[in-house]
Order: structure tokens, then C-alpha cells, then sequence
């Protein structure tokens, strides 16, 4: 058992029940600074509840969700991203009828001056250092050629780039991706695999839920397998691939 | 200035102001250049300037903006009641009342958004209207409308001289009437327009057209967008209020028509036809609805005849029948048609209109060179 200093995300004996049905039991889950840490499980398992049990979206029943030194449960979505925690979503969700650097300058707006204030005395296009930041993000994710398309306008793939770039502007402490791949082509997916290991290169900390094989053992430092509302693996990726119970459960002696 | 204004944003206000300021010349060829009916452009401007900060810029759309250019409407008589005749303290009044109404109507509308947040608000202008009319008789003197009387205390003009004559609006003892109650008005166009032009390439107004894009992501981003709404909210309503207060500056009479649902539903009428979320559409929108109700209104058979002179007889008798269905008494039809058509070929009103002719001169200017960038984009794409 390490000590709970280098944690960074603690899930604490989280339970959550719909009415009689137990979506989430006895989950106890913690997330150390720097890791990639992907939670896996069969449709149904319950791994979209508890990532909007983490991120604030759902209360649990009982048991509490605590970000560095900080409860999560009970607050609202702009208090936990200023916490330092941002989200990626299985549809990417953009400012569809702002360009691509105005989608890019946005995050980095609540960063800096916080989720309000009344700027409307200075003029967008005079906060240079905002902007030169945003190219950058956006050359590190491929997009600096599109910097003024209509975010609209661009490809599945480009807007998950995008969406990334606006999550890592904020250069969150936690990042969570909601199937980052999921309805993607081979293509897409492939190059959305290679922004995510550039970006594990950073040291930031990350928590995946995927249901791709290929992405999670590309991508993540620690696996949790959920089945039934339950862990019932947890380790890393070697380990949960030779896991017996997984393989009965979620891998169905497919390996 | 060039820290604060950019070059293309000066030349759009310049080119703005000379419009507004050379309207008396420029409306001539259109039969529309005498100072009651240009007061009302002005006055209607200011009012879908600002009802498009909030529809325009944020998405929310409200039906019940003519409640805060009503509240605007009596607090300006009031002040010309109780306080004095100048028009400034009168505005002044009027705007901090209608913001204080928004301050109270968008709390409570805020909560949500879409079509409810549209009802809630048509709800309180109703209630507004129809307090106005009955209830509050005692302020608002019910359908007989709110004048001035000599009888009234006026306590900081009684200060100084003794009340002679009937009461007028005035700004510091100079008369409001006529061409200069149509550049006093002007000024607060332009001010409006400025202050439009401000939020709109501010960070606040990038954050605005943000929560008009995608709200979840917004919070998600680590805004709490409530308290942009709600400012949004307000300083819209409060320009409401600066538009009501003129009118009763250059024409002082406060009724509670003003207040009722088709004067709410106007506004959104001149923002869609100009442009929703263009700086100028609202404007254009305004002009020309004031334009059809005041001018084509005014045509009947007589000005039909004069118009189609050149017609042989039985021909003219004809058009003159067919086209007088849609002047005069039947200007809305012409009005409908009009944007009905818009809707259908310019979702984006006439400034899209504008745009897309620009775009073919720019297409012409420039020849093969930019369509064969076009081409290349759309193939990468």
C-alpha cells in the first residue's frame, strides 16, 4: 500500500443505487500523480456511472469522491474544472460556431481570469499572450493550419484534436476521457492514440474509461476492471491481461 | 486608440456614425427625412441594439423586452413629473429603474433556457402589461396614458424659475423638439452602437457567444455562466429602458401599449429581419419596420395613381387595386411578405445578404487564385 501522498484522485468506498438496482459497489479506487489509469468493463458494468460520479454529475448514494485534498461530490461543474480538473467527452463538445482558436482561447480565459468576470473593456484580439498560447496548443495537436475554420466544419477526428486542446490549454492536474476512440475510423483512432501517448509523455495525470483493447494497452499505466458495479481486477496491463476472473468476464477467452 | 479599438472596427463605427448623422440628407429620396419618424429609428435602434446583446450574442431569447422599454417609458415621466423637465436626470431615471426590472425578471427567467426561458419572460411582460393598465392605475394612470400637467411639483425646476407655459422635455433649457430631439437621439445610438461593438470583440462577449454555442461546455470549461446571462440580461434591459425613456423625451406620452406582447415581439422581428448577432442587422431591422408602418402605411390610391402614371388607363386601374392591398391599411402584408421571405432565403437577414454580395465582388476582385484555394481546402476537408 503506497501512501496517499502522491494520490491525486481518491474514489472513497463509493456505492450508487438507481432503486433497486446496485450500479456501483464497493468501489475504492485511487489515481496516483502522473498516472494513466484506464477503467475498463463489459457494457453495462457501470464504468459511465462512475465517471459522472467522479465528476459530479451523479451523488453517490454513499462514499465520496475527494481531488487533492478536495471533496468533489456535491459541486457544480464550473467549481470542479477550476479545481484543476478537465473533461474530454465520447462526443466531442465544442464551440461549434466559434473559430478554432476562439474554441482554443476560451479554456484558457477561465484559467486565467476565472469562471466570471466582466472583461468587456479590452478587446480579444489584444490579449496576445492568450492567443500565442492557444497556437501553440494548437500546433501540438495538428490544427494551427485550420486556426480560423469554423470549429463546425471540421472532421470527427479533428474535433476530438480540438477538444483535447482545449482541455490540456487549462493544463488541468486531472484529465478524464469519456471513450476518446468511440465512433471513430481506424484512422482517427490511430492518430488520436498517438496525441494521447505525446501528451502521457507530459507527466499529467489521466483516467480513461474505453472499452478498445488496442487503446487501453497503448495507453495506460493501470487498469481497473469493472463488471456488475464491481472491481474485479485491478493492475497493470500485464497482470489484468493474465487475469483468470477477467478473461471469464469482460475478455470471454477472446486472448 | 489602437490599443483599444482595431482599424476595421473604427471604420465600422465611423462609417456608422456618418450614416446616422447624414440621415436627414440620405432618407430624403426615400420620403422618410422629417425628425418624428427618424427619432423613432433612432429610438427602435438603441432598442434592438440591445435586445440582440442578449438574443444575438448569448442565444436567449426573450419575448418580453417591451416591458422594460414600458418601465423605461414611466420613469422617465415621473422624473419629468416630480423632479424636472431636463431629459438627462429623466434618463438617467429610466435606465436604472428597467435595469433594477431586469435585475428581478432575468433571476428568475435565467433559471432556464430555450423556449422557457422565452415563455417566462413573454409571462412577466404580460403581467407587467397588464398591471400597467389596471392595478397600477395610480402610477401609470391606466389606458388613458401618463402625461405631464402644469400641476405638477417638478421640485428641482421649482428651485430655479417658476413653471410658465405647457411642459416640454428640454436638455438644460434648450428645446428637444424637431431636429434636435433627432440628434439627441443620435448620440444615444451611437453611444449604444459603441457599447454593442465593445462586448461583442471582448473576451466577456467571446464568453457570451460561448454560452450561445455550447453551455455544457461552457461549464465544463470552468465558467459559471449564470452570472453572464444574467449581465447580458440586464444591460439589454436597460437599454430597453434608455429607448423607452426617448420616446417619452420626444413624445411625452407613457401607455401602457407599449408594454404589450406584439411591441416585444417587434423587437425580434427588426433583430431577425437585420441580422441575428451582426452589429448592424439590428439596426437595418429597426429602420425598416419603422419605415413600412410610418411610410407605406401612408400610401393610398391618390400616391397609387401618381406612382403608375405612365400606365395606360385600364391597366393602372388594375395595379393600382392589386398593389393597394399592400400599402396603406395593409402594409403588415407587405411586411410579412417581406420577411417571410428573408426567413426562407437569408436565415441570417439581410446583413447576410450584404455578406454574401461582398463575397461575390471579393470573388470577382480576386479571380481564379482564391477558388482555387477554395477547391484545395474543400479536397483536404
Amino acid at each position: 500500500m503506497q501512501t496517499n501522498k502522491n494520490v491525486v484522485l481518491h474514489v472513497a468506498d463509493v456505492h450508487k443505487h438507481f432503486g433497486g438496482l446496485h450500479a456501483l459497489s464497493d468501489i475504492d479506487l485511487q489515481v496516483k500523480e502522473g498516472e494513466t489509469h484506464a477503467i475498463i468493463g463489459p457494457n453495462g458494468a457501470g464504468k459511465s456511472t462512475l465517471l459522472n460520479v467522479i465528476i459530479g454529475r451523479l451523488a453517490p448514494s454513499s462514499g465520496a469522491v475527494v481531488f487533492d485534498g478536495n471533496v468533489l461530490t456535491g459541486r457544480k461543474p464550473h467549481e470542479i474544472n477550476q479545481l484543476g480538473v478537465a473533461r474530454v467527452f465520447q462526443t466531442p463538445e465544442i464551440f461549434a460556431d466559434l473559430s478554432v482558436i476562439q474554441n482554443v482561447m476560451t479554456p484558457a480565459f477561465a484559467k486565467r481570469d476565472g469562471a466570471f468576470k466582466i472583461n468587456m473593456f479590452s478587446a480579444v484580439e489584444n490579449e496576445r499572450a492568450i492567443r500565442e498560447e492557444a497556437e501553440h496548443m494548437l500546433e501540438d495537436v495538428g490544427l494551427i493550419d485550420r486556426r480560423e475554420t469554423h470549429a463546425g466544419a471540421l472532421s470527427r477526428g479533428d474535433k476530438r484534436r480540438l477538444e483535447l486542446a482545449m482541455c490540456l490549454i487549462q493544463k488541468p492536474r486531472l484529465l478524464l476521457l469519456d471513450e476518446p476512440t468511440a465512433g471513430m475510423s481506424r484512422h482517427d483512432t490511430n492518430t488520436t492514440i498517438e496525441l494521447l501517448k505525446k501528451i502521457k509523455s507530459r507527466g499529467m495525470t489521466k483516467v480513461i474509461i474505453e472499452h478498445d483493447m488496442h487503446v487501453v494497452f497503448s495507453l495506460a499505466d493501470k487498469i481497473t476492471v469493472l463488471a456488475g458495479g464491481r472491481i474485479i481486477a485491478e493492475g497493470a496491463p500485464d497482470e489484468v491481461r493474465g487475469d483468470q476472473r477477467v478473461q471469464e468476464a469482460y475478455l470471454g477467452g477472446a486472448h | 486608440m489602437s490599443n483599444f479599438m482595431s482599424r476595421k472596427d473604427l471604420t465600422l463605427f465611423l462609417g456608422f456614425a456618418a450614416v446616422v448623422l447624414l440621415l436627414p440628407i440620405l432618407a430624403t429620396p426615400f420620403g422618410a427625412a422629417y425628425p418624428d419618424l427618424l427619432q423613432r429609428f433612432m429610438i427602435f435602434g438603441i432598442f434592438a441594439v440591445g435586445f440582440n446583446i442578449l438574443f444575438g450574442l448569448t442565444g436567449y431569447l426573450s419575448f418580453g423586452h417591451a416591458a422594460f422599454f414600458g418601465v423605461g417609458s414611466y420613469a422617465a415621466m415621473w422624473s419629468f413629473k416630480l423632479l424636472s423637465l431636463n431629459a438627462i436626470p429623466a434618463i438617467l431615471f429610466a435606465v436604472v429603474m428597467s435595469g433594477l426590472f431586469a435585475v428581478a425578471v432575468g433571476y428568475v427567467s435565467l433559471r432556464r433556457s430555450g423556449i422557457y426561458f422565452s415563455i417566462l419572460t413573454l409571462a412577466f411582460a404580460q403581467m407587467s402589461y397588464n398591471l400597467a393598465y389596471s392595478v397600477l392605475t395610480p402610477i401609470t394612470n391606466g389606458e388613458t396614458g401618463l402625461r405631464m400637467t402644469l400641476s405638477d411639483p417638478r421640485v428641482i425646476d421649482g428651485l430655479f424659475t417658476s413653471a410658465s407655459g405647457a411642459p416640454v422635455p428640454s436638455l438644460f433649457g434648450m428645446s428637444l423638439s424637431g431636429w434636435n430631439g433627432f440628434y439627441f437621439t443620435a448620440i444615444f445610438l451611437l453611444a449604444t452602437f459603441f457599447l454593442s461593438m465593445r462586448i461583442s470583440n471582448s473576451p466577456f462577449g467571446m464568453m457570451l457567444k460561448g454560452i450561445k454555442s455550447n453551455q455544457n461546455r461552457m461549464n465544463y470549461t470552468g465558467f459559471n455562466t449564470r452570472p453572464y446571462t444574467l449581465t447580458a440580461f440586464i444591460i439589454s434591459g436597460m437599454l430597453a429602458g434608455l429607448a423607452g425613456s426617448l420616446l417619452v423625451v420626444t413624445d411625452p406620452l407613457a401607455g401602457a401599449e407599449r408594454m404589450q406582447w406584439t411591441a416585444s415581439g417587434e423587437v425580434v422581428l427588426m433583430t431577425i429581419l437585420g441580422g441575428v448577432g451582426t452589429l448592424v442587422g439590428p439596426v437595418i431591422g429597426a429602420w425598416l419596420i419603422k419605415y413600412f408602418e410610418n411610410i407605406f402605411s401612408s400610401f393610398n390610391d391618390n400616391v397609387l395613381n401618381n406612382f403608375y402614371s405612365f400606365l395606360p388607363d385600364g391597366l393602372r386601374e388594375v395595379v393600382v387595386a392589386v398593389s393597394g392591398k399592400f400599402v396603406g391599411e395593409g402594409w403588415h402584408l407587405s411586411l410579412g411578405l417581406l420577411f417571410v421571405l428573408i426567413v426562407v432565403f437569408l436565415p441570417g437577414g439581410i446583413m447576410e445578404g450584404v455578406r454574401r454580395i461582398g463575397a461575390r465582388f471579393g470573388h470577382m476582385r480576386k479571380g481564379s487564385k482564391s477558388s482555387a484555394r477554395v477547391g484545395a481546402t474543400a479536397a483536404v476537408g
